[in-house]
């Protein structure tokens, strides 16, 4: 299948950016028209005079991702160009669930037909890797860090697929960077079916969470498999298809302890009893979908 | 010599403001408009829905956005995609906007859209001031002011024309008094489908979002690059200047009808006193001008169409051989005292051969009327200035001493 994200980018070894943006691009497939809010995907794929890009890219501000989609979309149907061309917006998690909720929310209400991709790698990392609304409990980034009187971040995470089911999107789904066949085949079916669809990918970040530039697929494989990130789909408000893990499922500590940002609740008197809130989050994952 | 303006009278029909800048949106043709309803904007997106609901808007997808801000920014999105944008909006919403008129000028994507000029909150105001528009003065949108509801109507095809030029690409706001044109019921000519026609080609971007022919926008610039995007967009600017005083020939030539390109100008030609003022207020002017007229009195007013691009050439060459400018600001750059215009006509004399006194009075802001007398008075000051120099050189004009 030709990649039509170039090799050449800036993205850092074992970016998930560049790996969620090839994975949406070959579900998506060439005929599509890319949007993309500012953040580390935008800034690392296209610095004036060159673009990584092989599909028509538009990126214009930091909130506003999803409207510029409704446009794209618009313009489309009004030059009678729409056909079979698809619309594609690819943002980060604090633009998607942070800073441009209400671009998303209107474009979702109204219906406009076009896809969203979340890409959530869980904090602001093209700034420095600062806590979004994505960040999940405890986890130590830079405007929430751990110390003598914290955990780290504490809250967690913000329930993003949940809030666009209740927008009446016809497909939400979630994927994950280790399972790139899933979010393919999530992908093409979300950008067939007619109005807003939603797939929000977990992506682990190499820099902001700390771990090896090799081991993204692992991250992200541990995630789906202790529960923290459940792979499901949800068509016209109904869960039609979950990842089942069986007997396989781990607990959340191998996950975890795979990453620095987590480092602390290992070394920190009454880390064990975080952990085990954190544990409660996964459990809570496994009996809400059946995993 | 201007053109003489060839109202036909038979054509005429009483609207109000709003409905002649949405008909004069219909039959420029646009693609997309996307606006978010405010006052005193809504009756101009009300009576594009209603077009929209009777389908005598062809080719046309209207979004009913979520806010101001996405307003602006869906029309990123479809001018990129290659179509013909409009949208509406005034005060807050402009403001709103603020990000995006930025991104839009730097992406000189042509969007043209109508403000209704009002005040800024706080304290929240309804009413017509320029605080609004002139706010957004740095942000790379040609800023055009009309006087009156005729003026409003035919300018926006005018801005389709001048902004979609090859050689200009740059968003254009058109600026209407907020309820003393929007609101009001006059007398205009509606622009003509097939005069339109002939007047405005259809929009053809050589640069479009096309699977085709994959292009990248909004790219980031380093150092190296970012001063020639500003840079071009500054030529751009002054390349408007032209091209706005042909455009508004050519509408001549077209509809017969003209207010001046950059700049008009009412009985100047051996004044003494020329008064600069923007909008509605000019009509005003025009009347206090004509009783002191018969009075002997040597004044004249000057009206700026064109606030961006600034037309400092078509100012000097109009004040040159005058003994005073007094500028009327709707707005205030708080912390100089002076409105914009004022400063900016100041700024335009300065390193010149033109040694005149300019004097600046600001108006009418949050709505207040702007009565005959006080203008006649501060016509008076002027004769003073011209006698005795300038005393005081910007002021607060009818402040209620029994409310500070």
């Amino acid at each position: 299948m030709k990649s039509l994200l170039a090799p050449g980018h800036r993205g850092c070894a074992g970016c998930c950016d560049a790996m969620a943006a090839k994975f949406t691009l070959m579900g998506a497939g060439e005929d599509c028209i890319v949007i993309n809010p500012t953040g580390c995907l935008e800034v690392m794929t296209t610095p004036f005079p060159e673009t990584a890009w092989d599909v028509p890219w538009v990126h214009s501000l930091f909130e506003n991702a999803a409207a510029v989609g409704a446009g794209v979309e618009a313009a489309l149907k009004a030059l009678g160009k729409k056909e079979n061309t698809k619309v594609v917006v690819m943002g980060g998690d604090g633009a998607t669930l942070d800073i441009g909720m209400r671009s998303i929310s209107g474009a979702f209400e109204r219906g406009h037909d076009f896809t969203y991709v979340c890409i959530d790698n869980e904090a602001y990392m093209n700034t420095g890797v600062q806590r979004s609304g994505a960040t999940p409990y405890n986890a130590s980034t830079t405007t929430s860090p751990s110390g003598k009187v914290s955990f780290g971040n504490p809250r967690p995470k913000k329930n993003m697929p949940a809030i666009m089911v209740a927008h009446g999107s016809p497909y939400v789904a979630t994927t994950s960077l280790a399972y790139p066949r899933d979010m393919i085949k999530k992908v093409k079916k979300a950008t067939e079916i007619e109005g807003p669809a939603y797939i929000h990918c977990h992506a682990p970040c190499t820099t902001g969470w700390g771990f090896d530039t090799s081991k993204t697929v692992e991250v992200a494989r541990a995630a789906v498999q202790t529960g923290l990130w459940p792979l499901y789909e949800v068509e016209n408000g109904e869960i039609t298809k979950v990842r089942k893990l069986g007997k396989s499922i781990k607990p959340v500590g191998d996950y975890l302890k795979m990453q620095r940002r987590f480092k602390h609740l290992f070394t920190m008197e009454g880390g064990e009893e975080e952990i085990a809130k954190i544990q409660a989050i996964a459990d809570k994952n496994i009996e809400d979908f059946g995993l | 010599m201007a053109p003489e303006n060839k109202l036909d009278k038979s054509k005429m029909v009483v609207v109000e403001g709003s409905y002649a800048v949405a008909h004069a949106v219909k039959t420029c043709r646009p693609n997309v408009i996307s606006a978010y309803p405010i006052t005193p904007q809504t009756h101009i997106v009300e009576d594009l829905s209603q077009f929209m609901a009777d389908g005598e808007i062809q080719n046309c997808e209207y979004i009913n956005v979520e806010s101001e801000f996405s307003a602006l920014s869906a029309l990123v999105g479809s001018s990129a995609a290659g179509a013909r944008c409009y949208s509406a909006t005034t005060s807050q919403g402009l403001e709103l906007m603020h990000e995006v008129l930025f991104n839009i000028s730097g992406m000189r994507l042509p969007v043209v859209m109508t403000i209704a000029n009002r005040a800024v909150s706080a304290p929240i105001s309804i009413w017509n001031d320029h605080q609004d528009a002139i706010s957004q003065r740095d942000t790379g949108w040609l800023q055009l002011y009309a006087e009156n509801t005729q003026e409003i109507s035919d300018m926006t095809a005018q801005a389709y024309k001048i902004s979609e030029d090859k050689d200009i690409l740059m968003p254009a706001m058109t600026c209407m008094d907020g309820f003393i044109l929007s609101h009001v019921y006059e007398p205009v000519v509606l622009l003509e489908q097939d005069l339109t026609d002939e007047f405005l080609p259809a929009y053809e971007p050589e640069q479009v979002l096309d699977p085709k022919n994959p292009l990248s926008f909004g790219a980031f610039a380093d150092p190296n690059y970012y001063t020639e995007f500003r840079y071009l967009q500054e030529q751009a600017m002054q390349k408007a200047l032209k091209k706005i005083e042909d455009v508004a020939n050519e509408f001549y030539d077209v509809y017969g009808r003209y207010y001046g390109g950059l700049i008009d100008e009412y009985r100047t030609d051996d004044a003494d006193i020329i008064v600069m003022a923007m909008g509605s207020i000019v009509g005003t002017i025009k009347d206090v001008i004509d009783r002191l007229r018969d009075r002997n009195v040597k004044v004249g007013v000057l009206k700026v169409r064109s606030f961006r691009p600034f037309p400092v050439d078509a100012i000097k060459n109009v004040v040159k051989d005058a003994k005073v400018v007094v500028v009327l600001d709707k707005n205030i750059s708080l912390g100089l005292n002076e409105g914009a215009l004022f400063t900016e006509t100041k700024s335009s004399l300065y390193n010149t051969d033109i040694r005149i006194p300019v004097v600046g009075y600001m108006v009418g802001h949050g709505g207040r009327d702007i009565k005959v007398d006080t203008i006649s008075k501060i016509i008076d000051e002027a004769t003073e200035v011209m006698k005795t120099g300038i005393k005081i050189e910007s002021q607060f004009t009818d402040v209620k001493e029994e409310l500070l």
